[in-house]
């Protein structure tokens, strides 16, 4: 056996994982809240990306400057793009989903009319962001790392980690102890019973797509910062990875979605680890996808049964 | 009207198209299909070049192998309903493109070049009206009624006794081997394959072309695709070239964007609802209505 460092391997994958759980978990609510699958979430990450570049550096790259040559700091870029990704989400949902709600094939068709939506959005990042890669800036955040054992961890990737630790415990408590958490609870068990409770389902639905594309679009920056490249269509390759997680951790469920993460980031560093090339790494979450299906289609922590589409 | 080209690319936009429609028919979203394209492209291409085979042996092989991986990765996800085969088909092309990345044979990153021109006018001919015979027969056969009823409502279908993720197979199955057909036939007309050709954006196309001529009738997708294909011809003509340049990428996707969510907005069931009112998909039952989650 090859002499690995175990202490980096673990910290790499635990990296990963936290990216991969903070994009899945908006995957996740959407799912869980309206039962569909929502294939813009990954252009959504990478708006979100894109938007505190811009922020960060005043400038759009196929456009010019910002007016008033606005710059700003990172963590309030962050913040300020977290809404944008946000409210984007809310857009989508009215213009792809909001539709096509009560149609008897609601299902197949959100997909498609998301997938759609993606190939827009990504068609205006190539036209605003231009096609090639982007980068934040150097000093955007401090460059130093810390050393845990035998690893170092760089404060790009820590950020990474603790931003995702962050977010999941305040979207749990949201869900779990706030009054708009139990709404949202609500309308995921079932939306007629809600609305007859005298809750706005709609604003609900509003809501968690803010929320789902919010975190997604987090999920864009730090990672797009930790790993420093940004472009259109970075997020076609974490889409796959998201959907790998969410159903490894059952659909729908939020800690599934993090240990899902966690699980899919440490299988892939240890695969790159064991083999010596990283050639296969990208593959790795579709055979756990597949296992996962064969094994076990509700997943791990997923309690309800296999849900009609 | 158009060139020779353009009529070849159009047969094998109908062949892709159909054989997304098969899933569809089905109610089955596959994104696997650009993959199970790619699949045949280089399983053909490898056996002409390196093989020497004859070119009718490589275009079975290149359908056959299509077929088994589709039974390999339907068996587990179609016996689930729902969004399963969704998911794993779109993890299916990066997978492949992971494979043909790394393996010696398929050129890498690069891909295949310099591949003998082999297909001939007429075998794309052949080959659209045999799928088109075969779809055109599915209508009205037992096959068709299984499939329609699993689209309208699984469930209802299984209880009818429908053995639902056999005949989801079998739709999955032949839709691979279209898919797998389109693309040696492609393979030995372009001369050059690159791994890049069997992504997202082609898999999206197909879809797209499925979508705009409408999968609930078979001539749908051969509409949409020959529509399709023809428009960014139509758009490059002198008069409209500067009003949209094409050729610079992003509006090519930007299009198709707008054109997909259009239709799956406006027109669920295609550019052939227009004229084909009375064959078209029945308005939802009541029992249906109550069931869906009507939201106002």
């Amino acid at each position: 056996m090859p002499d690995i460092n175990w202490s980096q391997q673990i910290l790499n994958g635990l990296f990963a994982g936290s990216a991969y759980a903070l994009f899945a978990v908006g995957y996740t609510l959407i799912f869980g809240v309206l039962d569909i699958l929502n294939l813009a979430h990954q252009a959504i990450y990478m708006l979100g990306a894109f938007c505190a570049l811009v922020l960060v550096t005043g400038n759009v790259a196929g456009l010019g400057p910002l007016p008033g040559g606005v710059k700003l700091p990172f963590w309030l870029a962050t913040i300020l793009a977290m809404l944008v990704a946000g409210l984007l989400g809310i857009v989508l949902d009215r213009i792809a989903f909001a539709p096509l709600r009560g149609r008897p094939d609601t299902h197949f068709s959100g997909m498609i009319s998301s997938i759609a939506m993606a190939l827009i959005f990504e068609a205006l990042a190539t036209w605003f962001f231009l096609p090639q890669r982007s980068q934040f800036p150097l000093g955007t955040i401090p460059g130093g790392a810390i050393t845990i054992g035998q690893g170092a961890l760089s404060y790009s990737r820590l950020l990474v980690i603790v931003a995702a630790l962050v977010l999941v415990v305040l979207l749990t408590a949201l869900l779990r102890f706030t009054k708009l958490g139990k709404a949202i609870r609500a309308v995921a068990e079932n939306p007629k019973a809600a609305r007859l409770l005298g809750i706005n389902v709609e604003a609900i639905y509003s809501f968690s797509f803010f929320l789902s594309s919010a975190l997604g679009g987090a999920a864009g920056i730090f990672y797009g910062l930790a790993i420093s490249r940004l472009d259109p269509t970075m997020g076609r390759t974490v889409e796959l990875k998201g959907l790998a997680v969410i159903i490894l951790g059952g659909m729908g469920s939020v800690p599934g979605a993090v240990l899902g993460g966690y699980l899919l980031g440490l299988t892939e560093v240890l695969s790159v680890a064991l083999t010596n090339t990283s050639n296969y790494r990208d593959a790795i979450a579709f055979i756990l996808l597949f296992l996962i299906l064969v094994l076990r289609p509700s997943g791990l922590l997923g309690a309800r049964r296999v849900r009609e589409a | 009207m158009f060139g020779e080209s353009v009529r070849n690319l159009m047969a094998i936009n109908a062949l892709l198209a159909l054989s997304v429609y098969l899933t569809l028919a089905c109610g089955q979203l596959s994104l696997a299909n650009a993959a199970f394209m790619g699949i045949g492209a280089y399983v053909g291409t490898v056996l002409t070049l390196q093989a020497g085979w004859p070119f009718w042996a490589v275009v079975l092989a290149a359908v056959l192998v299509p077929m088994v991986v589709a039974v390999i990765v339907g068996l587990p996800t179609l016996r689930l309903r729902g969004v399963f085969l969704a998911i794993a088909t779109l993890g299916l092309g990066e997978v492949l493109r992971v494979i043909i990345i790394n393996l010696g044979a398929t050129g890498g990153a690069e891909g295949i070049s310099q591949i003998p021109v082999k297909t001939q006018g007429w075998h794309l001919i052949l080959a659209l009206l045999v799928a088109l015979y075969l779809t055109w027969r599915l209508r009205g056969s037992r096959m068709g009624y299984a499939f329609e009823a699993i689209r309208e409502d699984e469930t209802v279908a299984r209880t009818l006794g429908i053995n639902t993720t056999g005949y989801k197979l079998i739709a999955f199955v032949l839709s691979a081997a279209l898919a797998g057909l389109a693309g040696v036939l492609k393979a030995h007309l372009l001369h050059a394959i690159t791994p890049g050709d069997y992504g997202f954006v082609q898999a999206v196309d197909m879809l797209t072309f499925a979508v705009v001529g409408g999968s609930t009738i078979f001539f749908g997708p051969v509409l949409g695709a020959v529509l399709l294909t023809a428009l960014p011809e139509v758009l490059r003509t002198d008069f409209l070239r500067d009003l949209t340049n094409l050729q610079a990428g992003w509006q090519t996707l930007m299009l198709n964007g707008v054109i997909l969510l259009l239709v799956i907005l406006f027109l669920p069931n295609g550019l052939t609802s227009l004229f084909t009112r009375q064959w078209r998909r029945p308005t939802p039952l009541a029992s249906e209505q109550a069931g869906a989650e009507v939201v106002t």
